[in-house]
């Protein structure tokens, strides 16, 4: 299988050759860094390009198809229009709040981004802890969110954050509960770790029931922490014009709009790690020829893949359902799936602890 | 090692924001007039304030989510250790779930979970 730790110890070995360690060591941060941004800021465009693209087809439309072949330049044309849009604060915001919440936002999107693992040998933040450390990066979003709507000294933005506030935290507990229950399947923190225990078999089909459960369970959770499909009430335009970032303008509002979809790449790209296997290779026990085959695909065509079709499956939540209202929301989230994870996170400690799994 | 990556991943996002909101700054045309400085509401000036008291219900679903939220890093820490615990992490684990489960249902029953 590929492995990318080989380039990266063939590029340590090349710089430590004829530079001093302290020297290289700062050079290899300033590449990853910049790798980081790159692969940041092309998965934010792809990502808002299948996202119309998407839109239009279930709404029997073409999308975008004039700017570059098939439309594949609309994005950074929008990208250019935004950079030469004035940013305006206006008079009575909180103008110190109003600028750092931009810098919240995504520094807990590019913290939990850098988690993720998307080959062997190919992350950049890879704690023993990882999963955990995610979730703790990925929750400081909420407090962006919140300083954004409260600093705009709008009414709008406040509805907007206060819901997006009541709406996130409550949903990031059945994302760890969901999260939990494999972690109780692996005894292990660590992504790679994680990854490398699905090599006979992802944990969507190793962990029976409780695993499915745990699956639905994290997607829907997923798709309301990120602010979209029916939950997508933080900004529902009919009512709020734009939700908390009703203030905001030009590239100040195309970094929370970056956010929000990475946040909604990130999602999908842990769904895809700890319950589709990330970038190991679909492997089914037994049949060798098979297994290499599949062994030949690199690892991080795997992981986009996976984690683009759980992106798929989440814009076609977002494009099929109709937009819920605030207290249907926290019923679903408090009376339904809260006690459906606690009880899935307990039988799936019976399947762990009477050894019932594959 | 961790630590310095940590540090250049905290350094990147920061720089990312200030590289985009520079280039803007830089090329994006700036005009001044008092009524751009408005809020954006319904067209005519905001009335009151927007700082202002908001609605309890939320409050009390942050207040619940803390009791949940502390549970989970307890229950965090005790996932990792289940397959070695056995039979001993099921129960132990069965009684702090107990504990946690009357507490949701307590909140149920006075009525928190109503979005009144």
């Amino acid at each position: 299988m590929f492995d990318f730790s080989i380039i990266t110890g063939w590029i340590h070995g090349l710089l430590t050759s004829f530079l001093p360690l302290g020297v290289a060591t700062f050079i290899e941060c300033v590449a990853i860094g910049g790798c980081l941004l790159l692969l940041y800021t092309v998965i934010a465009i792809a990502m808002i390009f299948m996202e119309r693209k998407v839109c239009a087809a279930f709404q029997c439309r073409l999308g975008p198809v004039r700017v570059g072949p098939w439309g594949t330049l609309q994005v950074f044309g929008d990208v250019f229009k935004m950079l030469t849009k004035e940013i305006i604060t206006i008079r009575h915001a909180d103008k110190f709040l109003y600028n750092l919440a931009p810098y919240i936002v995504i520094l807990a999107s590019l913290l939990s981004f850098a988690c993720l693992p998307f080959n062997r040998g190919m992350e950049v933040l890879d704690f023993n802890v990882g999963v955990f450390f995610m979730m703790a990066a990925s929750s400081i979003g909420v407090v962006g969110i919140l300083l954004a709507g409260w600093s705009s000294n709008n009414k709008f933005s406040l509805i907007g954050a206060m819901r997006s506030g009541a709406q996130m935290i409550s949903y990031e507990l059945s994302i760890s509960l969901s999260i939990l229950t494999i972690v109780v399947l692996t005894d292990t923190m660590q992504f790679s770790e994680i990854v490398a225990r699905q090599a006979d078999g992802w944990f969507l089909f190793k962990g029976h029931l409780p695993a499915l459960v745990a699956f639905v369970i994290y997607l829907i959770a997923g798709n309301a922490e990120v602010n979209r499909g029916p939950f997508d009430l933080p900004e529902a335009e009919s009512e709020l014009t734009a939700g908390y970032h009703t203030e905001y303008s030009g590239m100040h509002f195309g970094l929370f709009y970056v956010a929000e979809f990475v946040n909604l790449f990130i999602i999908s790209g842990v769904a895809a790690t700890i319950f589709l296997g990330g970038w190991m290779p679909l492997h089914i026990p037994g049949w060798e020829g098979f297994n290499a085959v599949m062994d030949w695909i690199p690892g991080f065509v795997w992981f986009f893949g996976k984690a683009f079709f759980v992106v798929g499956l989440l814009m076609w939540i977002k494009w099929t359902f109709p937009r819920l209202r605030i207290d249907q929301i926290l019923t679903l989230e408090w009376k339904y799936l809260v006690p459906i994870g606690l009880v899935n996170l307990l039988l799936m400690v019976i399947v762990v602890v009477f050894k019932l799994h594959f | 090692m961790y630590f310095t990556l940590l540090v250049v991943v905290i350094i990147t996002a920061i720089a990312l924001v200030a590289l985009a909101l520079g280039i803007a700054r830089a090329i994006s045309p700036r005009s001044y007039n008092s009524q751009k400085g408005e809020a954006y509401e319904c067209g005519i000036p905001t009335r009151g304030r927007s700082w202002m008291q908001f609605k309890v219900g939320y409050y009390l679903f942050a207040i619940l989510f803390l009791m949940f939220d502390v549970e989970t890093v307890f229950l965090f820490s005790w996932a990792v250790v289940v397959q070695e615990l056995g039979m001993y992490g099921l129960v132990s684990i069965l009684f702090f779930l107990l504990v946690l489960i009357l507490g949701l249902a307590y909140a149920w029953r006075k009525g928190a979970l109503e979005w009144k």
